[in-house]
């Protein structure tokens, strides 16, 4: 009897270090929900490009741990309600070690709640409004206090102090313009009106009644998806150019640059961490890999889309750095400041308030559909969410943090 | 009011009233003439726009594009007639079903010929002063094309042989059969019509907005909202229609913001039909 129960424990042992060892050699699932289709595909696609080229790139490497990656990727078309159908089977019936995704924060707000509650890893690879503080969730997108902050008081100098906000009608447009007029009061300007846009709008004549009427220095637009771009060109085709500057956070990620003429977006001022035009031996290769993939006539990569490279990328070192997928464990690593040579310049993951260090430029749409880098600051802090959140004193937190007009 | 504000109030009212009338009139004579509900018709309008993008890039004068690519689409528009609407005649929720997977397929296809991304044509003409502000010329384009489809519609129905059949073959299709008129080719011409009216719209569209595979659903619940307030009367239906929900949503985004400006749009809508649920025109009983 004694003799049975010892040979079952053995076989047991056995059965498991099998089942062990056939596991390392299974693909390690990670999962990514973006918009292929709809109105804001012009984000979407530059990015599914990019995550399909990292887990490319790193599997070529030798995958992570020895295992190679597995992506499973689902278009959300567009429409929320997807994003949180798709988080939760990538979660639950995937079980994908960690989901990247969502373009708009009406996107990631619906995902981030479902993958704090099935405990999954969640980056969030875009530009945003900031204030995001979730231990479960990474934000390597460029905020207000790194992209606003220089802008706007950039501008005030230069065109005047009158500014005039156009703002896409969600939680992103609402945040990024009070963020705006903390920056015009601070810089010693005005802001004289403010507009909310649906993202069905794209009809903007009694918007441009109202900036003749208001005769702004400066128009910022927070405007988002592809019925906005026809704002840009009724603004021109009206010729107010001629009597205002349009600088923007947000022009350029959805290559409005391309679509729009250059007649029809010159002069826009934008900012970013990553310009297809930056000179740096990463962004060589980079743009070089990217060239061989998809084509030389690629439109432009997009700032989205290096965000979406970088968040696989810090991801993928921290797995290295953890020695397994484990999401606590991987948590640690990425809290203890990873860094990683981006096409952009040096990331440097912030642990406590899991926002990026980035450099930022100031750059102007030029002849040719692209940009043109004006000024550069290295190693840009995420100062307002370095000041408001930090997860490692309080793991438990999990709020967005947004300015109350101070 | 000074002069200037009031002409450019004046301009931009009549603009968002053209704008309703161009990507409503195809619909507008496709469901008065024939009691079809296209519900691809927002396709239709997308179809135009590709095929005046792909003139343009062709190195057609995007003048010369617009019309045809009206006509290509009544063309498509006859070849839909023939192979799938003409066996729905009176069955309206089959049409509407079969319309409806129609506008995907559509929608799809393209997707797949020109790819998701978004492309445009630059708005031909430049801007004109007037006073203190500017108002770009293509907006007068489009006014005058939207009066253009009016008249043309008008001149059809009501000048040409084929008209009065169509009228004749509506108010009557019993008699109009027994006096000689073939109502089964009258009702393909007039879906081929109505498909170059939506041609022409999505046309005139395309060097305004984003041309994207998806840009029928910017525009087909508006189009749908005219030609149900309006009712049955193509031109004065579509007309009344037009003008009084384009005004309201021009003057309420005006003087509040685009979203009131919408939502004004609707409730105008509900309260119409509440009260005539026949349509304006249903009210007057015009049948043109």
């Amino acid at each position: 009897m004694k003799m049975i129960a010892r040979l079952t424990a053995v076989l047991v042992c056995a059965l498991a270090t099998l089942s062990a060892i056939a596991q390392a050699k299974n693909p390690i699932v990670v999962g990514s929900v973006l918009d292929e289709t709809g109105p804001l595909n012009i984000y979407g696609k530059p990015m599914v490009d990019a995550t399909h080229l990292a887990i490319a790139e790193i599997n070529k490497h030798g995958g992570l741990l020895g295992r190679q990656l597995k992506l499973v990727s689902y278009d959300a078309q567009s429409d929320n309600a997807k994003y949180t159908q798709y988080a939760r089977r990538l979660a639950l019936r995937d079980r994908a070690v960690v989901v990247m995704g969502g373009i708009t924060s009406a996107s990631r707000e619906a995902m981030r709640p479902i993958l704090d509650q099935t405990k999954t890893l969640y980056f969030y690879n875009e530009q945003y409004e900031g204030g995001v503080c979730d231990k479960d969730t990474f934000l390597t997108g460029i905020v207000p206090s790194q992209q606003l902050a220089p802008l706007v008081p950039w501008a005030i100098k230069k065109f005047g102090p009158k500014v005039y906000v156009l703002a896409a009608d969600y939680n992103y447009g609402h945040i990024s313009s009070a963020w705006v007029d903390h920056y015009v009061k601070k810089a010693g300007g005005q802001v004289v009106g403010t507009q909310f846009i649906p993202l069905s709008v794209s009809e903007f004549s009694s918007v441009i009644t109202k900036l003749e009427n208001a005769k702004p220095n400066v128009v910022v637009s927070l405007l988002v998806g592809g019925n906005h771009i026809s704002f840009y060109r009724q603004f021109a085709s009206a010729g107010l150019g001629k009597e205002m500057t349009i600088i923007s956070p947000t022009f350029g990620l959805g290559n409005e640059q391309v679509v729009l003429s250059p007649q029809e977006d010159k002069d826009i001022y934008v900012a970013y961490p990553y310009f297809q035009s930056l000179d740096n031996p990463a962004n060589k290769k980079f743009v070089a890999l990217w060239h061989k993939t998809y084509g030389d006539n690629y439109p432009y990569i997009t700032d989205s889309a290096v965000t979406v490279w970088n968040g696989w990328h810090l991801w993928a070192e921290a797995v290295r750095k953890a020695g397994t997928t484990n999401r606590a464990k991987v948590i640690k690593a990425l809290e203890s400041g990873l860094s990683f040579a981006s096409p952009s310049g040096e990331v440097k993951l912030d642990g406590a308030s899991h926002h990026v260090y980035q450099s930022v430029h100031i750059a102007v749409t030029d002849a040719h559909h692209g940009f043109k880098v004006i000024s550069s600051q290295k190693d840009v802090p995420p100062s307002y969410e370095m000041s408001v959140c930090n997860l490692i004193k309080h793991p438990k937190m999990r709020k967005q943090f947004v300015p109350n007009g101070d | 009011m000074p002069y200037d504000q009031l002409i450019n109030l004046l301009v931009s009212i009549a603009l968002g009233v053209s704008i309703l009338i161009i990507v409503s009139i195809g619909l507008a004579v496709i469901f008065g003439m024939m009691g079809i509900i296209n519900l691809a018709h927002g396709e239709f309008l997308m179809l135009g726009a590709y095929f005046t993008l792909t003139g343009v890039r062709a190195g057609l004068n995007v003048w010369v594009a617009m019309p045809v690519a009206a006509l290509a689409v009544g063309a498509f528009g006859l070849l839909i007639e023939r192979l799938l609407i003409h066996r729905l005649y009176g069955r309206l929720a089959d049409s509407m079903l079969a319309t409806w997977g129609l506008s995907l397929i559509l929608a799809q296809g393209v997707s797949l010929i020109f790819g998701p991304s978004t492309q445009g044509i630059p708005t031909p003409l430049g801007s004109v002063k007037i006073g203190n502000y500017s108002i770009a010329a293509y907006s007068f384009a489009l006014i005058a094309a939207a009066v253009f489809s009016l008249l043309l519609v008008l001149w059809v129905f009501t000048r040409t042989r084929y008209g009065t059949m169509a009228r004749a073959a509506t108010q009557i299709p019993g008699m109009a059969a027994a006096v000689g008129v073939n109502t089964r080719i009258i009702n393909m011409w007039t879906f081929g019509f109505g498909s170059a009216l939506a041609g022409l719209g999505g046309a005139l569209l395309a060097p305004l907005a984003g041309v994207t595979p998806s840009m029928g659903q910017a525009y087909i619940a508006r189009a749908f909202m005219t030609v149900i307030v309006g009712g049955g009367g193509v031109l004065t239906g579509t007309t009344a229609a037009a003008g009084l929900l384009g005004g309201v949503q021009y003057v309420v985004s005006y003087v509040s913001n685009p979203f009131l400006g919408q939502g004004a749009l609707l409730i105008i809508a509900i309260v119409i039909l509440r009260i005539l649920p026949t349509g304006l025109s249903g009210y007057w009983g015009r049948q043109l």
